[in-house]
């Protein structure tokens, strides 16, 4: 069950990037099935088969895509590929090693929602592989499986090329669209949604989804959804491709079903922990998500939707990031808080300035400059950063530092106990200050 | 001068989009590939190519980090030092080419305006640190030797644009 690659073809097939070996081993054939079935049909059976979005926040893809009403005249598809969660590099190999893969997916959702064009909004960053996919493209199209009459259904969607230009924020689905209509990449207000008519792609039904969900579809469609959700567990079926990051012998991508622990990932997969050191915390998700302190009950969880969020964390993209024991945990909220002073888009207060004075009191935390109630004064902040912003990047700001002061509460005493203003300064570790950010 | 020079990328990036407005973050590029950064008067002509103001321009220019507001080096070189790239040893990495490059964060560019060095937050390489980006490109699984040759050679690309070999004479 292990070597099941239903994303990284490539392992079994390496040259599966190239059109004809692609072509070679079944590739399109999904697409040509699905043109054969009615739209309303692909839908059912992407619904049947439980597939959730693998972006994070693991919403129903077919129940996404039954959103979009029928009837509209202009509809899209937005395949975010926006990758730029800390410690996240999965879509970039699924677009560097199986991109035929993501046009046929990105193409049957586009059929199933009988859109008019796909919008692959690409990070600036990733300049290389977004111009090397554009050729992919082109090669779809001479194939007829991209453009004018695809598959001879008479049926026009073309699909381009959007590279962002380094923002975090514009993976948010509505800052996305609005980066794509050439604006500042900042959330919109919703409703409307973008499946709705005035909440997408230049007001038109869209539909937007992940790489990696999109790169599941064609496996789906050819192998049926029954066949689909015997894979993973009964809530996350399939395989989840998990990026492990940070203090791990292997740090890389790992394709496997829903369900395998946490401890097999890292120990049985991913080569364990460098000099076999204790793991002292994981981030599951990234910066965005809640750490958690490495216990045994935590490694033996499964990694899955549902699993996840009953020990208190989320699996969200499945951006592993792994720290030894000799790792201050309060480096690691002033890093994360670090990256999402510099990705908050600015549009919400609570998260344009809590993120700016959580810096600055970690900062001084950091320094030995720290007072005992400094800890209490950032929690208090992240706190009032939660549910109150329009998009969820002030709660994933709030995050790390919620969650590392009630796991790891003597990782900040350190810095300040005792300190009437500058008493902790020996305890604080010696880091330089961080430089100022590019464009920040 | 853009829409001249540049016509036929322009209308390609035109043809994809129903509206305008979205073709402002590629002529971006155009405009910065053309100057090496976005002067007042490049983002007057993106401004002019796709019907915008151009105050709404430089807003996008300010905002996204990929544009250039200011003239920087000739070989653009980002060092990400976010989390998972900082506990492979990232910020060692990036204070060692500060050092090699006699560069600091009050003045990122050489002397000789041949580099320019900043850090950045995740590109997607975590499983590759450290690594850094020059002028778009990846180059990972660094360490600082490797990124001293590499600054050599980009060097030496520089000295043989500025003095090319001469013929010889037989």
């Amino acid at each position: 069950m292990t070597n099941l690659n239903i994303i990284y073809r490539e392992k079994d097939i390496p040259d599966i990037r190239e059109y004809n070996v692609y072509i070679a081993n079944g590739g399109y054939d999904a697409l040509k099935k699905a043109i054969s079935m009615k739209p309303a049909d692909v839908i059912d059976e992407v619904k049947k088969s439980n597939l959730r979005g693998r972006g994070g926040a693991g919403f129903p893809t077919g129940v996404k895509w039954s959103f979009i009403p029928q009837h509209e005249p202009r509809k899209y598809v937005v395949v975010n590929a926006d990758e730029s969660e800390t410690g996240t590099f999965k879509d970039r190999q699924i677009i560097e090693n199986n991109p035929h893969q993501l046009i046929e997916g990105a193409m049957i959702a586009a059929w199933a929602i009988q859109a008019t064009a796909v919008y692959i909004y690409i990070r600036g960053e990733y300049w290389d592989m977004a111009h090397a996919l554009e050729r992919r493209i082109e090669e779809a199209r001479k194939g007829g499986f991209v453009g004018e009459n695809v598959g001879g259904s008479g049926w026009n969607c073309d699909m381009f090329v959007h590279l962002g230009a380094g923002a975090y924020i514009c993976g948010e689905e509505s800052a996305l669209l609005e980066s794509l209509e050439g604006k500042l990449g900042q959330p919109r207000v919703r409703p409307p949604f973008p499946a709705q008519k005035g909440g997408g792609l230049y007001g038109e039904p869209t539909v937007v989804n992940n790489v990696e969900t999109l790169a599941n579809v064609p496996w789906i469609i050819l192998n049926g959804a029954d066949e689909y959700k015997k894979i993973g567990t009964e809530q996350s079926s399939g395989t989840k491709v998990f990026c492990v990051s940070g203090h791990i012998v292997k740090p890389g991508n790992y394709e496997l079903p829903f369900g395998v622990t946490m401890r097999e990932l890292l120990y049985d997969h991913a080569g364990g922990i460098p000099g076999g050191k204790q793991i002292k915390a994981i981030l599951p998700s990234g910066g965005s998500g809640p750490i958690i302190p490495a216990t045994d009950e935590f490694l033996d969880t499964k990694l899955s939707y549902e699993d996840m969020a009953k020990i208190g964390t989320i699996l969200g993209s499945a951006s592993i990031i792994v720290m030894d024991e000799t790792v201050d945990i309060t480096w690691v909220a002033s890093k994360i808080t670090k990256f999402f002073k510099h990705e908050s888009c600015g549009k919400c207060t609570p998260c344009r300035e809590g993120t700016y004075w959580l810096d600055k009191v970690i900062d001084r935390i950091m320094a030995g400059e720290g007072k005992p109630s400094d800890v209490d004064l950032i929690a208090n902040i992240a706190k009032n950063m939660q549910g109150v912003t329009l998009c969820a990047l002030g709660d994933f700001a709030a995050n790390p530092i919620i969650h590392t002061i009630k796991h790891f509460p003597d990782d900040f005493k350190q810095h300040v106990s005792g300190s009437n203003g500058n008493g902790a300064k020996a305890a604080a570790p010696a880091r330089r200050a961080a430089p100022v950010l590019a464009g920040g | 001068m853009l829409a001249e020079k540049y016509a036929e990328r322009i209308e390609k990036i035109f043809a994809k989009y129903p509206d305008k407005r979205s073709a402002v973050m590629p002529i971006l590029y155009i405009a910065q590939e053309e100057y090496g950064w976005l002067p007042q008067d490049a983002i007057n002509e993106v401004a002019a190519i796709c019907n915008l103001d151009p105050t709404q321009v430089k807003s996008i220019a300010g905002f996204y980090t990929m544009y250039r507001e200011r003239p920087k080096g000739k070989f653009w070189l980002h060092v990400c030092t976010d989390l998972a790239c900082a506990l492979r040893g990232a910020d060692e990495f990036y204070h060692q080419l500060e050092e090699h490059l006699g560069v600091d964060h009050e003045n990122d560019t050489t002397a000789d305006g041949v580099f320019t060095l900043e850090h950045v937050m995740c590109l997607g390489a975590c499983d590759r640190a450290p690594m850094m980006q020059c002028n778009f490109h990846f180059h990972e699984n660094l360490d600082i030797d490797k990124a001293k040759a590499l600054i050599a050679q980009w060097r030496a690309e520089v000295n043989a644009a500025l003095n090319p070999p001469q013929p010889e004479f037989t």
